[in-house]
């Protein structure tokens, strides 16, 4: 299966979404990212129990302090899939990509700094 | 501990407003506990403070550092060499710590990030309980370890209030009659008896009604 994504997608491997923190993602952002995004394993199938559960309510933190900062929440998401699924992680890449492009650059870009 | 939530964003950018450059200073102590105020939750803010200010387009300098605590003298003065670069420092711990650093670095303006709560613990990872008013006297050791200062809202010493319905308080469905539970466990254990006892009227004095509190501890006083 060779499938193909948005060559804008930047893939991070972690052992597993519960690693991923709130400063990961906003770091993210402040570095200029214009969106992200955690892949996390199915609801109820993470190998760590709760995992990407957790990833789950970082996601949300991080886009309630974008809300507050009058940036669109949307740039941040999180999406649940198994290791499987390829088709599925393109088409996600895809959608993301696309949301994105939607929402236009980042209003954080480093270039927009005095 | 000492239990606090940050403040709001809006009210933190609103103190940095006019600042370029700041610190971020946290607490290894019960902030960091309670997840408010230690290193994780200083670059945090950190983070968010910096992506507030890109978006506005005005770069704001923010370092970050935390110490073992800021409530006591030796710690304060690791930040010595820091102070005085910035144009505020924020501190995530409880409201000892900007008051300490005040006290230390006069010069220099210190804004709390954090609103200091209560004396609590945390019931499940994440939700935290009051359980200490720090009143000076404690009487926990009549009431089965369940202290009716915190834990009652009306702070009744002599029995549970007209509001207490199925082991719930008056204020709210979520919040226990811990007079409620005080009595049932007396019951239970047969020392229901106890509560009979006239006890004499509690002094106040050595809470807040005082004034403000100091303890000297003769034999560590150097």
């Amino acid at each position: 299966m060779r499938l193909s994504y948005p060559s804008n997608v930047k893939v991070i491997q972690v052992p597993c979404s519960g690693r991923v923190d709130i400063i990961h993602l906003l770091k993210a952002i402040e570095d200029g990212a214009d969106g992200v995004y955690v892949a996390g394993c199915l609801e109820g199938e993470c190998h760590f129990l709760t995992g990407n559960f957790k990833a789950k309510k970082r996601v949300q933190y991080v886009k309630k302090v974008l809300e507050e900062l009058g940036i669109e929440p949307e740039r941040v998401e999180m999406f649940n899939l198994s290791a499987g699924e390829g088709p599925r992680f393109a088409e996600i890449a895809t959608e993301m990509t696309e949301r994105i492009r939607e929402l236009g650059p980042s209003p954080v870009k480093p270039q927009n700094a005095a | 501990m000492i239990v606090a939530n940050r403040k709001p964003l809006a009210e933190i950018r609103e103190m940095v407003e006019n600042c370029d450059k700041i610190l971020i200073l946290g607490c290894k102590g019960c902030v960091t506990v309670c997840n408010v105020g230690g290193a994780r939750e200083v670059s945090i803010l950190a983070s968010i403070l910096r992506i507030a200010r890109k978006k506005e387009g005005r770069l704001l300098h923010v370092d970050e550092m935390t110490i073992e605590r800021q409530c006591d003298p030796e710690y304060i003065e690791q930040v010595k060499d820091r102070v005085g670069q910035y144009d505020a420092v924020v501190s995530m711990a409880c409201g000892v710590g900007p008051q300490f650093l005040s006290e230390a670095y006069p010069a220099q303006r210190f804004f709390p990030a954090v609103n200091t709560t209560f004396f609590g613990g945390a019931i499940q990872h994440g939700v935290w309980a009051e359980r200490c008013a720090g009143c000076g006297t404690c009487i926990i050791h009549y009431f089965d370890g369940m202290c009716p200062i915190a834990r009652c809202s009306k702070s009744l010493l002599h029995g549970p209030c007209g509001g207490s319905a199925n082991g719930k308080c008056e204020i709210s469905k979520e919040v226990d009659c811990i007079w409620d539970k005080i009595v049932r466990k007396k019951m239970e254990e047969g020392h229901l008896k106890d509560l009979l006892d006239p006890k004499p009227p509690k002094d106040w004095r050595t809470a807040r009604d005082g004034g403000p509190r100091k303890s000297v501890r003769e034999e560590l006083v150097q």
